[in-house]
């Protein structure tokens, strides 16, 4: 079986700054991989590379065994991205919001199935409300509901908790767990270690777009994970 | 550089200096006066000769633009700009020297002749490509955003200058025929044209290498400042 | 590439504004350009179908900016490029909807264009029926393609009509003179190369925009 996601000396420079720089990474289906690092480390570049959002100045990146470059179109099918920005239009209402992601994607957007995702995130009575009403956390989980809808094979998360009271946190969390047990591969960046050690078996750390460790995690060692951090932090300085 | 790159740099420079020296010599003294137009008329010369480098810089940076897009080497970026920058500059001379003629001659700073349009609408090309790539917020991303522009620009070439032909040909004349370089009868003077064609094409060339040499070496500059400030 | 149109007309009917803007807009230009040829004047009719065309033109070039900034809210755009559609297709189907708006607006903006120039009525539809929606079509295709480009400089709102007009040369004066031909009751034929020129902008740049939209969308 084709490795989840495979980066082989993946670069990538916005004019002079070197974003990311040499990245390889094997990461297998079904995994959670939590990539950390100081700010300006690069991970959010390297999701962004991931999800076909961003070219690579070099190297190659292959998700199911699909090459991004070749056909962007199928790894974009695959994966579902949530990150800072909802990507809702604040004009069009919740609903209507999944059924254009669903028929973007070509999947299925009966009514029942994006009410269905809805109520599962707790938004069923404010469906029909424009998304510009909702608060962060409301959007956040019509975000969440979409990616349900979705289905991906990969979920890709930049920073996902951030912002969120602990209803929504939960719920993404929830997400996350129902998505692993399906056989979704999970990569997310985030600065909370203890989410990190809740969620993810393995972790990336990178700073100054580079990887210095990488390797899998349990929570007995929080004070490790904690210290190498603290360690790479105090080399870039 | 290598000794023969400074040799090669030297004979091209002379050839340069010489041919403009004798197209100047011929423009400004051995033609004589135009029977009808007088002296004024020697600006002709130098006009005419802003049409070449205006137009080759622009296929110039039509063909580069496309081939960066395609290949993404830096250095067809470096001949687009360079292209672009000379071809703004001979395409301004070549209006300029336009209007200096036109204003005695003619009696008017402007017409709209087909080819003072056509020349004008390409100038505003030039501008506008160099003020994206100045005001682009990623100046790699500059450099593809004005390719598309590079590209365009040189696509739809033909068909502006259909439509320009086309929109003057439906009213009279204005003026008299600008005589597209021909009409001139003496042998003398096509003579001299043609020297100051050619100096000013030498011109242009040389000044083409040196900038694109000027922006190579920029690049590497900046490349090589960053690589030493971010190694850690 | 359907459901995109779906959504950015589900999009516009919610709040009209692009249509607002796009026809009041015009209007103004309508209105400010018939201050400029005294209506007494003979001028004032032979300036009629340049009057319109401005009028279409600056307002449109105005008006498409803003379909394309009310992706970036929310990052939308970001939704959209992570569809699993290619980029080529992308852009046609903005053009798509870009084209529907100016044609939209542009159905008002005629009635009112010969409201205030005293032509009569059925005719002018009848002759000028081919040509606007041809040149819309081309005009629609460079305000997407550039309108991608300059969303990414400084200068947003100069870029766009400072990238856009020069290139749309031939489109522009084929307008007119196929407008002014036709306005005065010239045959079809005598125009037909303005006709071509157009469609051959038209095809060009959907061609052009086709191709190049990831480069103008990627970062």
């Amino acid at each position: 079986m084709p490795l989840a996601l495979q980066l082989a000396d993946v670069s990538r420079s916005f004019g002079r700054v070197h974003a990311v720089s040499s990245v390889s990474l094997a990461i297998e289906p079904g995994s959670a991989t939590a990539l950390m690092g100081p700010n300006g480390a690069g991970k959010t570049t390297l999701l962004k590379l991931c999800a076909t959002l961003l070219t690579p100045s070099a190297g190659k990146i292959e998700v199911d065994g699909i090459d991004a470059a070749r056909d962007g179109g199928a790894v974009r099918a695959r994966i579902a991205v949530l990150g800072h920005d909802s990507s809702l239009y604040g004009d069009l209402t919740a609903t209507e919001n999944l059924t254009f992601t669903t028929r973007l994607h070509g999947i299925d957007g009966s009514a029942d199935r994006v009410r269905g995702a809805l109520d599962r995130v707790g938004l069923r009575t404010v469906g029909r409300r424009p998304v510009r009403t909702f608060s962060r956390g409301m959007q956040q989980r019509c975000a969440i509901a979409r990616v349900l809808l979705q289905q991906p094979r990969l979920l890709l998360l930049d920073e996902p908790a951030t912002g969120l009271d602990l209803a929504a946190r939960g719920m993404l969390h929830e997400l996350i767990a129902e998505l692993r047990q399906k056989g979704t591969t999970i990569l997310l960046t985030t600065h909370d270690i203890d989410e990190s050690l809740a969620i993810c078996d393995s972790a990336v750390l990178m700073a100054r777009g580079r990887i210095r460790w990488q390797g899998s995690i349990r929570t007995e060692m929080r004070s490790d994970l904690e210290a190498r951090l603290r360690a790479i932090a105090e080399e870039i300085r | 550089m290598s000794r023969e790159g400074t040799q090669s740099d030297n004979i091209a420079a002379a050839a340069v200096a010489i041919s403009m020296l004798v197209a100047l010599y011929f423009v400004l003294i051995a033609v004589p006066n135009d029977a009808y137009q007088g002296p004024v008329q020697r600006i002709f010369y130098i006009h005419l000769s802003m049409w070449l480098p205006t137009f080759a810089a622009f296929g110039i940076v039509g063909v580069s633009s496309m081939l960066f897009l395609w290949r993404r080497d830096r250095r067809w970026d470096h001949l687009a700009t360079s292209s672009a920058e000379l071809g703004l500059l001979f395409c301004t001379l070549g209006l300029a020297t336009g209007c200096i003629w036109a204003k005695p001659i003619w009696g008017t700073w402007w017409t709209w002749d087909p080819r003072l349009t056509l020349t004008l609408v390409l100038w505003m090309i030039y501008a506008a490509y160099l003020l994206l790539r100045s005001l682009a917020t990623n100046p790699d991303q500059g450099a593809v955003l004005a390719a598309i522009l590079g590209v365009s620009g040189v696509v739809d070439l033909y068909l502006v200058n259909r439509a320009v032909y086309w929109w003057r040909g439906i009213h009279p004349a204005v003026v008299v025929n600008k005589g597209g370089g021909s009409g001139l009868q003496d042998p003398m003077m096509r003579i001299t044209l043609g020297l100051c064609m050619l100096a000013f094409f030498l011109l242009f060339s040389w000044l083409l290498r040196l900038r694109v040499r000027t922006a190579r070496i920029e690049d590497d500059i900046d490349r090589l400042r960053h690589e030493v400030l971010s190694a850690v | 590439m359907l459901a995109i149109l779906w959504k950015d007309l589900l999009v516009e009917l919610r709040t009209k504004e692009t249509l607002a803007s796009l026809f009041l807009l015009g209007t103004l230009l309508l209105l400010v350009l018939s201050f400029a040829f005294d209506p007494s004047h003979p001028l004032h009719e032979a300036s009629a179908p340049g009057v319109l065309w401005v009028a279409i033109i600056f307002s449109g070039t105005i008006g498409i900016n803003r379909t394309l900034l009310r992706e970036r809210e929310n990052d939308c755009f970001a939704g959209l490029l992570l569809a699993p559609i290619d980029r080529g297709t992308l852009f046609l189907a903005k053009a798509a909807v870009n084209f529907i708006l100016l044609t939209v607006s542009e159905m008002f903006l005629v009635p009112l264009f010969i409201f205030f120039f005293n032509l009569p009525f059925l005719a002018t539809i009848a002759r000028l029926i081919l040509i606007v929606p041809l040149t819309t079509l081309g005009f629609a295709a460079i305000a997407t393609l550039f309108s991608a480009v300059s969303l990414q400089t400084r200068a947003r709102e100069i870029m766009l009509p400072l990238l856009m007009l020069p290139l749309a040369t031939p489109l522009f004066l084929a307008a007119v003179q196929t407008t002014t031909a036709l306005l005065s009751a010239t045959p079809l034929d005598q125009v037909s190369h303005w006709f071509k020129l157009t469609v051959t902008f038209d095809v060009l740049f959907l061609v052009v925009g086709w191709l190049t939209f990831e480069y103008a969308v990627a970062e």
